[in-house]
């Protein structure tokens, strides 16, 4: 019993800055990549509008296990990727493509006649959406994200695969070198739970932070 | 004679194989308050949007204050914020209070300082009769305030011109005279309006001249006595007797 608190889960959480970094580096690059692809998507025209729904479209048909292998055995042999950036790169671009569409969603919610008002101001384009209609269409794409987000944190656990030592190669570590599966994996489980349960907490309250009075 | 504030010239406009706008033309001289009326369908909106070139005219030419702004070398974000347009359906931004609504322009586009934006948007939102809610968010307001905030927001920009788009068809009956009180007290101070409505009683007294459109051309315009008394078309009185029967119960008169 003691051998969990003094060697496996030191253990273990040696590896969850790891874990940390995967989940962190592939959701936020991912907004980055979504939120982008989802403004050009609705307002760049149709010849936009047809990469981005290709790619979205690629992206979401893979197993994203083997994205991770393409991007690590194909690309990493072309430029010099280490396995970490490797799988959190793959994990930025699969998470970015759900992402373009939570936010796609999210824009065409906002009624097209916001974007109207504010033109009759006066105001450019570039502005009506970054001024009126992002504001408006983050708010909505919360929920959508959370759910996201926590499939990012469990997916962050893909890149094992490739070597990088999160939480979950460690476990499988402490279970081959211990014989005791269950304990190493019970306690993976119940980190994983936390993380999943702190960010879920996290983005509701930030939901209802936001929310507009009256709506 | 001054020149017209605005100067429609053969304005043509298509939505598919349907021609909504077939020529139209028409001058709106300072301080006229015109009235668009007509069947629904018949391009009123359209025309109205073709002003401010938020619905781009296939053919035809747009005069505001002198500027041709249907010329591509125009700024199109320039005209505009000198042309003041309510909506139907209000469109306020949600995200915003009703005073954020009313300074939004005055920041972002005419580049005010949040002070003096703030001071200008808490006077024009004391003009439409809400001064006492301009901290409450569009949902927290009824249809008729929320048609005033909007109303403010476009005065807000000091519009050499309002175009009202059916400003009250989206209104719970009991809630039309307050919007068009404001609207009255807006031309009794000299403001330019063109206004798609039904609401007859307001053209009556308040306008100096009225259009009557049916299927995309200009059928008659005339003063409120020549359209009212003694149209010109037969189409004009069927039309007007007919609406004056459906809106005018809940007018003032």
């Amino acid at each position: 019993m003691e051998e969990i608190f003094t060697g496996l889960l030191p253990y273990l959480l040696a590896g969850l800055g790891v874990t940390l970094a995967v989940t962190l580096i592939a959701l936020s690059l991912g907004f980055v990549i979504g939120l982008g692809l989802a403004i050009l998507r609705v307002y760049g025209g149709i010849f936009a509008a047809r990469v981005i729904a290709l790619y979205t479209l690629l992206i979401r048909a893979l197993p994203h296990i083997l994205m991770l292998l393409i991007m690590f055995f194909v690309i990493a042999s072309i430029v010099n990727l280490s396995p970490f950036w490797a799988g959190s790169l793959s994990l930025a671009i699969i998470s970015g493509a759900y992402q373009t569409e939570i936010f796609r969603g999210a824009i065409q919610s906002v009624g097209v006649g916001q974007m109207m008002a504010a033109r009759t101001l006066g105001m450019t384009r570039t502005q009506a959406i970054f001024y009126i209609i992002l504001p408006q269409a983050l708010r909505l794409a919360i929920p959508g994200w959370s759910n996201e987000a926590a499939i990012i944190v469990k997916d962050s656990s893909l890149v094992y695969v490739l070597g990088v030592p999160e939480i979950l190669r460690r476990a499988q570590y402490y279970s081959a070198r211990t014989y005791e599966p269950f304990t190493a994996f019970i306690a993976v489980a119940a980190i994983y739970f936390v993380l999943t349960f702190l960010t879920n907490r996290g983005l509701s309250a930030l939901e209802r932070r936001l929310k507009i009075p009256g709506l | 004679m001054t020149e017209p504030i605005i100067k429609l010239e053969n304005i043509h406009k298509s939505y598919g194989k349907d021609e909504i706008l077939k020529g139209i033309n028409l001058e709106v001289r300072e301080g006229e308050v015109v009235v668009i009326i007509g069947p629904s369908g018949t391009g009123k909106s359209t025309l109205l949007r073709c002003i401010n070139l938020l619905t781009m005219p296939d053919r035809g030419r747009v005069w505001v204050d002198g500027v041709e702004i249907t010329d591509p070398k125009v700024d199109i974000n320039k005209a505009r914020r000198h042309i003041g347009f309510v909506f139907q359906d209000f469109n306020l931004f949600n995200h915003l209070t009703a005073l954020g609504n009313v300074t939004i322009g005055l920041k972002l586009v005419l580049g005010m300082k949040a002070g003096a934006a703030k001071e200008k948007g808490e006077f024009e939102l004391a003009r439409v009769g809400l001064q006492d809610k301009a901290g409450l968010y569009p949902g927290q307001l009824s249809g008729g305030q929320k048609q005033r905030v909007a109303i403010a927001r476009a005065l807000a920009m000091d519009p050499r011109v309002m175009l009202f788009d059916e400003p009250t068809s989206a209104l719970d009956p009991e809630l039309i005279g307050e919007v068009l009180e404001v609207m009255q007290k807006l031309a009794r101070e000299g403001m330019t309006m063109v206004c798609v409505t039904h609401e007859m009683g307001f053209a009556r007294e308040v306008a100096s001249r009225i259009v009557f459109m049916e299927r995309g051309v200009i059928v008659e315009e005339g003063t409120p006595e020549e359209m009212f008394l003694r149209p010109r078309f037969d189409r004009t009185r069927e039309f007007l007797g007919k609406i004056s029967e459906l809106y005018g119960k809940h007018q003032s008169g």
